[in-house]
């Protein structure tokens, strides 16, 4: 019934657009004396007046997304010592294009408004200017120099990882459709391990060779628990196919590759409890925590659960495509103080004692 | 303007031996009808590759609630309306193979390089007729296995229109990694063979087959898109194939080529020593070049476009062929930019930084050189000069971007995320479908005999604008607060409830967008029968495609084909009383040719 009924639908719009249109023929046949369907003076003029119309138009969506959504929560809150340094080239980079934007923008429209075809002029037999060219050659050289060089340290100064730092050593493991954490314990190196030494029915989940020595303080873990202002880098593996380990507040992604040990260093600057704290991610709460009652409020009409209130957590998403629970990858990261850091941790099973013994 | 022909009526040519409906409509091998092949096909590709993104912006808006176009389209992947997570991924997945590769590749460049080449350099027809009719065959025939891949029990393809292994490798990781994948791959290498025989035969036949004072340098800016799109392809799309068919080899025969240390649904996989990154190379060797392959059509035809309406030569000629080399050029060195966080050596990132942010250069100058052809023009707005503002604008909007995304340390945050989706939609994607319709506006006279209604081009135009903007300008905004593509519903993630209203704003002006292209179906079909009659250079052209008859006839000319005396941009040239003069008319006394 439904279908019949879709269907139905689908041919009255048909038929009420065909309709829409006869009529509009009909006034057109009426009206034009010469109906030769190329441009005219009136056609010019109509449409000329629109291209300024339209320029306001990008105006306005451009200052409304700006104001409604422009608070930009991934360039002011970076929770990573070198988040700051992407959000600055983020802002100049920004800068440059509304810069450029505003402008050709305008020449585009306006010239289209102001140089609208009449019947009788001429146009300028205009071909060619070297000087010109060679003008909005050059300027364009030099800003992309600028943020080339700007961005090629900022890059490289992140992808760097400093070792005279003594950066903590985690592992990130993702399979469909789930992520893992293996601390490398006091150490700091992790045990070997590769997929072929699996073993489900010794919860040898990760696949540690259980005879490396590296291999007997490590501890797994479901959450990511990191400790505030100690650097860690983070290397990746995969289980099954292509993940990518999305850090969004640290400012921090890579592929997990199967096959691979990816990595991504960096260092946590704002604790999660001081993330809560901050005036704008109160405020981001409160918003999100009110649309959600108004979801809830409709559900439970409806007889079903309502939603839990939201409260603010670091998220490590899955960005790459791996089947169908991709939306739901997901894993906790609490950044904390040492002192919180080492408790958790006190309470964690070391993978020599988490494997089921024979 | 017929004056302007050499008139040699009973010159005897031999085209006109008998045709039946099979050799005139179907197994045609006039470049002329091959171009209106490849044009529908890409038409009604083009139509089921919108209605999938309707269906996903409607699940997007309003996640996992049914709807009437589900259950209608979708049938047992969405049990009672409410869309499956795995036929999203799937629509996800061939709505971007089909307006990337069969859209905006096939229906763009196959229609316009055919119908133009041979009409503008001066030719009868391609060096060879069979290949392009096999060419668009072959087109054909991986077009229907492409939407067949919908019918497979396990569903189509859906590891995304980027197929990365293991994903795509293996049955188990998803269920479109089956037979639908497949299909999908088969339906890309033949895709690949017919581009390639068309490409080979478009250069070819640019090189060989110019008329009598055809230089280079005097060829329209179309028949030089088109030509170095024909070079970008022949060089970029055989790395496709070989990636296509290594990729069929680990699916099918056991190879290792992308895949390494494997353990799915609880075993072990044989597999060892290959990697997902070289597949990604491989495709992405592609993959970067098949944007231009998009775009550059496009900028052909704008440019055509806006000189014809501007009446005013395209400024700096000899610059937008530089420009066109350039971004041709390094096009094929700057694939590394989609691979930042792939897990490549962050050197090679910096360097394909630098290259990236390059093409900024000359895809400045082509925009400046553009906004400078319409200063001081006498500017018909026809809707085909509409669609070329509009893709000028858009092209700057989403192309500025570009600058974020290329940069290797801004990439990290925006990677992956509704960022890139709003970017490329509106630089290659916006901006490509606006050239082709314009294209399809300006030269509809010239293929179907017909013209297409005014008035109904400038609604189309104009809501088509503001819906284009509408839904991918508010979409940067949401990837900037990190919201990542291709998920089923963003309800997992809190975090992400307050972007849920942005999502229906944007679902909004799609869908008034998407209902509104039936304006221009409907213009488009109904005027091939009921249109009024074309004059033969209704647009007051230039170029030699408009000094044949109106009627299709083999051969494109009745007598000898014109020879060419000039440039194809003498628009309001001083000293003469039109405010055009046809590339066929000699030089008055006196008269120098433009030292462009």
């Amino acid at each position: 019934m439904t279908t019949f009924l879709s269907i139905l639908v689908l041919v009255f719009i048909f038929v009420a657009i065909w309709q829409m249109v006869k009529i509009f023929d009909l006034t057109q046949a009426g009206r034009a004396t010469e109906n030769n369907q190329v441009a005219n003076d009136n056609d010019n003029r109509i449409n000329g007046y629109l291209m300024i119309g339209f320029l306001i138009f990008i105006y306005v969506i451009t200052i409304v997304c700006f104001v409604k959504w422009g608070d930009l929560p991934l360039m002011s809150n970076s929770a990573s010592e070198h988040g700051p340094g992407i959000d600055n080239l983020m802002i100049i980079s920004m800068i440059v294009i509304f810069f450029v934007q505003t402008i050709t923008q305008f020449l585009l429209h306006y010239f289209a408004y102001k140089y609208k075809g009449e019947k009788g002029k001429k146009a300028l037999f205009y071909a060619d200017n070297n000087k010109l060219e060679a003008i909005w050659t050059i300027i364009p050289v030099i800003v992309l120099a600028g943020l080339i060089i700007q961005g090629l340290f900022t890059w490289t100064s992140i992808m760097n990882i400093d070792e005279d730092a003594d950066p903590m050593v985690i592992e990130l493991y993702a399979q469909q459709f789930n992520w893992k954490a293996r601390y490398s314990g006091p150490d700091n190196a992790l045990g070997k391990a590769n997929v072929r030494l699996i073993d489900i029915n010794r919860a040898n989940e990760l696949g540690v060779d259980e005879s490396d020595p590296n291999a007997q303080d490590d501890v797994i873990v479901q959450e990511l628990h990191l400790v505030v202002g100690q650097p860690v880098v983070i290397k990746m593996r995969s289980q099954d196919v292509l993940h990518s380990a999305y850090m969004p507040h640290f400012r921090a992604q890579m592929n997990c590759v199967p096959g691979m040990i990816t990595q991504f260093g960096f260092t946590p600057t704002v604790t999660t409890a001081e993330m809560r704290e901050t005036p704008e991610m109160k405020e981001k709460v409160a918003n999100i925590n009110k649309i959600r009652t108004e979801k809830s409020k409709a559900l439970i009409a409806e007889g079903k659960d309502g939603l839990e209130p939201y409260e603010f957590d670091y998220l490590l998403l899955c960005n790459k495509i791996c089947g169908t629970s991709h939306y739901n990858m997901q894993m906790k990261i609490i950044v904390e103080t040492q002192e919180e850091y080492d408790e958790w941790m006190s309470q964690q099973k070391l993978f020599v004692d988490s494997l089921v013994k024979n | 303007m017929s004056a302007h022909v050499e008139e040699h009526g009973h010159d005897d040519h031999g085209h006109h031996h008998k045709e039946t409906f099979i050799t005139k409509y179907i197994f045609s091998q006039d470049h002329k009808m091959i171009a209106k092949q490849y044009l529908i096909t890409g038409l009604i590709m083009g139509i089921i590759g919108v209605l999938m993104s309707i269906m996903m912006r409607i699940q997007i808006a309003w996640p996992e609630e049914p709807n009437v176009l589900f259950e209608l389209f979708l049938g047992k992947w969405a049990p009672e309306g409410v869309m499956s997570a795995d036929i999203y991924l799937a629509l996800v997945t061939i709505h971007g193979t089909i307006m990337v590769f069969f859209v905006l590749t096939a229906g763009l460049s196959g229609t316009f390089s055919n119908l133009l080449i041979p009409l503008q350099i001066g030719a009868r027809d391609m060096a060879s007729g069979f290949l392009n009719m096999v060419s668009y065959w072959l087109f054909f025939l991986s077009s229907v296995i492409m939407v067949c891949s919908f019918f497979v029990e396990a569903g189509p393809a859906a590891a995304g229109w980027t197929i990365y292994p293991p994903l795509s490798a293996l049955p188990m990781a998803q269920g479109g990694s089956g037979l639908g994948m497949t299909m999908w791959l088969v339906a890309m290498a033949i895709f690949i063979a017919s581009s390639l025989l068309g490409s080979l035969n478009y250069i070819v036949t640019v090189i060989n087959l110019r008329t009598k004072g055809m230089s280079m340098t005097r060829l329209p800016l179309t028949i030089w898109a088109f030509f170095v799109t024909a070079i970008i392809g022949v060089v970029s799309f055989p790395v496709l194939l070989s990636a296509a068919l290594l990729l069929i080899m680990d699916r099918s025969f056991g190879t290792s080529f992308f895949l390494s240390d494997i353990f799915i649904q609880g075993e072990v996989l044989h597999y060892q020593g290959g990697s997902p990154v070289l597949f990604e190379h491989l495709f992405w060797f592609l993959g970067h070049p098949e944007v231009y392959i998009v775009i550059l059509p496009a900028m052909g035809l704008v440019s055509e476009i806006m000189a014809t309406n501007s009446r005013k030569p395209i400024f700096g000629y000899r610059a937008m062929i530089a420009s066109i080399l350039a971004i041709a050029f390094l096009s094929t060195i700057v694939w590394g930019h989609h691979m930042f966080i792939s897990g490549m050596n962050p050197f090679l990132g910096s360097v394909f930084t630098f290259t990236t942010l390059l093409i900024a250069i000359p895809s400045a100058v082509k925009a400046f050189n553009w906004i400078t052809t319409i200063w001081k023009g006498n500017i018909q707005m026809n809707p085909a000069m509409l669609f070329s503002i509009g893709f000028v604008s858009t092209f700057i909007t989403g192309g500025l971007t570009g600058i974020i995304l290329g940069d290797s340390a801004l990439d990290i945050n925006v990677h992956d995320t509704y960022f890139v989706i709003a970017h490329f939609h509106l630089v290659m994607g916006i901006s490509a479908l606006y050239g082709m319709i314009a294209g399809i506006y300006h030269w509809y006279p010239k293929m179907f005999g017909r013209m297409l209604n005014k008035n109904l081009g400038y609604i189309h135009f104009w809501v088509t604008a503001i819906c284009a903007y509408g839904v991918f300008f508010p979409m940067h905004f949401i990837g900037m607060a990190g919201l990542p593509r291709r998920y089923y519903t963003n309800s997992s993630f809190p975090l992400f409830d307050d972007l849920a209203n942005v999502n229906v704003v944007i679902t909004v002006f799609a869908v008034v967008g998407s209902i509104f292209q039936i304006v221009f179906i409907y213009n488009f079909f109904h005027s091939m029968f009921y249109g009024k009659k074309a004059e033969q250079n209704p647009w007051r052209s230039t170029t030699l495609e408009w000094t044949t008859p109106v009627e299709h006839i083999h051969g494109n000319w009745p007598g000898a084909i014109p020879h060419v005396y000039r440039w194809s941009y003498d628009y309001s040239k001083p000293g003469h009383d039109e405010d055009f003069v046809p590339q066929n008319i000699p030089l008055k006394e006196g008269e120098e040719e433009l030292q462009h």
